[in-house]
């Protein structure tokens, strides 16, 4: 299993053979509440690393998200049209937001699991 | 400024519910999810803590008449053990805070009033202030718990637990024990369902909360309350009014009964009504996309008519709601607006059917 790196805008990412999964965190999910639409890139669109690439509606509020990595968009997940609770449900896994075809080295730079752990415990202790 | 703790503080942090602080209190967020939450009162029956709301204790010969004069329902309407909607006015018009009051058994006896918590310090000082001598305010709200028990199933989960719902209609109240515990009910909500509020000591709040959980009853949070009782169009001081609105123009001049003599801002409210008002309470419809949010501006043809007051995601609409104060002409076309946000502008459109977003279905059985 490949390992997951982290934004401070509470993305999250995982690579495995140049495609990179891209979602938003368990901590992030939390924060939002029920998540009721979700608006992404189509496919094709070129994303530079850190560009805002979509939004994230829920009942509290709307937040823009952050492309951890720059790339190609491969895909998106379509399953989160009819099913946008799937990221406050499984952020890590069912509620994945896009594929994007990435270079060698794109994920230097972000957080490791534990530099991201401490940075949630920081926020959360605010 | 630590937050207050309701008496069911434990409770709620014991279950994991996700906390917050409003009006000065440790309240639950929510629950489990929104949707679900919402999803219960909708369909079963939800209860939530609203032991912030404040709750005073009006008493001493000449109650009636110092609670005509300061709201501007009329009191004299209420029947033994009734309540009614109603709102405190300054003498310039503007809402102070809008409440539930009930009458006792008898007009003499002690009446309540329960009040929005963000607004129970200045309306105790405001009714104190105009009290005459021999007319007593208290503040009783840190002694009892209140739970909202609500839903289309609330009335049949209660009677289950022996409750007698007999004649207890809508704004009815009256004293009842619950499962061998002492409380007040009353058939009241800020749900738009079918529901219940009840009193109870705090001593005795989590084994009734506990009770009614065990009895199919959905624990939910502020989250769903508001989702709720903006579908049902309920107003919310502080956002959708304040002081320097009048009840005219957010939609509440049925409770302003200026027939019934002078009250407190009964002038103004007078020729507020006789003038007609510049602005009007009007529901706009987003979609699942679009989801109107407190403060964003709205306009149409490129000017600014209006704003929005409260907004959120509807999930019996399964589209964006908000309440908005928009000038009174811009009301009246159906053309759509613009509402302010994503850095741009996003249409939305005037509900062509009117408030509320939301209607329950009348009751199956005549309790």
């Amino acid at each position: 299993m490949s390992s997951r790196y982290y934004t401070e805008t509470h993305e999250w990412v995982s690579i495995e053979e140049g495609v990179a999964t891209i979602g938003v965190t368990d901590y992030a999910q939390s924060e939002l509440g029920d998540v009721v639409y979700v608006e992404l890139p189509p496919p094709g669109k070129e994303l530079g690393k850190g560009d805002a690439f979509g939004s994230v509606e829920s009942v509290k509020a709307a937040s823009d998200l952050y492309a951890p990595v720059g790339g190609t968009v491969l895909a998106v997940n379509e399953a989160l049209k009819d099913r946008p609770e799937a990221i406050n449900e499984d952020p890590f896994g069912g509620g994945w937001l896009m594929r994007v075809k990435v270079e060698d080295g794109a994920a230097d730079g972000l957080l490791d699991e534990t530099g991201y752990q401490s940075l949630v415990a920081t926020e959360g202790s605010n | 400024m630590t937050a207050r703790a309701t008496p069911l503080n434990a409770r709620h942090r014991a279950s994991k519910a996700r906390m917050v602080e409003f009006a000065g209190w440790s309240l639950p967020q929510q629950y489990s999810s929104v949707r679900d939450e919402h999803r219960a009162v909708r369909e079963g029956t939800g209860v939530f803590d609203v032991s912030h709301m404040g709750r005073l204790l009006v008493s001493g010969p000449g109650t009636p008449e110092f609670l005509q004069r300061m709201l501007t329902n009329d009191v004299g309407r209420l029947g033994s053990r009734r309540c009614q909607y109603t709102l405190l006015c300054s003498a310039s018009g503007g809402i102070i805070d809008d409440l539930i009051v009930g009458r006792g058994e008898e007009a003499a006896d002690p009446w309540w009033v329960v009040v929005n918590a963000a607004n129970r310090e200045r309306d105790l000082a405001w009714l104190r202030d105009h009290a005459p001598a021999g007319v007593e305010v208290r503040d009783r709200t840190e002694e009892t718990a209140l739970l909202a028990v609500q839903g289309p199933a609330a009335a049949s989960l209660l009677r289950s637990q022996g409750l007698d719902l007999e004649e207890l209609r809508s704004f009815a109240w009256r004293e009842a024990e619950l499962a061998g515990i002492p409380i007040t009910v009353s058939r009241t909500g800020y749900t738009g369902e079918d529901g219940f509020e009840l009193t109870v000591g705090s001593a005795q709040a989590v084994c009734l909360w506990d009770m009614l959980c065990e009895h199919g009853a959905v624990p939910c949070g502020l989250a769903a309350r508001d989702v709720c009782r903006l579908e049902a169009a309920l107003r919310l001081y502080g956002s959708d009014m304040d002081d320097a609105t009048d009840p005219f123009e957010v939609g509440l001049g049925w409770v302003v009964k200026l027939e019934k003599g002078e009250f407190e801002g009964s002038d103004a409210l007078r020729e507020r009504r006789g003038g007609g008002s510049r602005r009007k309470m009007i529901g706009v419809l987003g979609s699942r996309r679009v989801i109107p949010r407190h403060g964003q501006l709205l306009s149409r043809n490129g000017a600014a008519v209006g704003f929005v007051t409260s907004g959120t995601f509807s999930f019996s609409l399964d589209r964006g709601v908000g309440l908005a104060l928009v000038e009174a002409d811009a009301a009246e076309s159906p053309d759509p607006l613009i509402v302010t946000q994503r850095g741009g502008g996003d249409a939305v459109t005037v509900d062509p059917t009117g408030l509320p977003f939301y209607r329950r279905q009348p009751r199956q059985t005549p309790v």
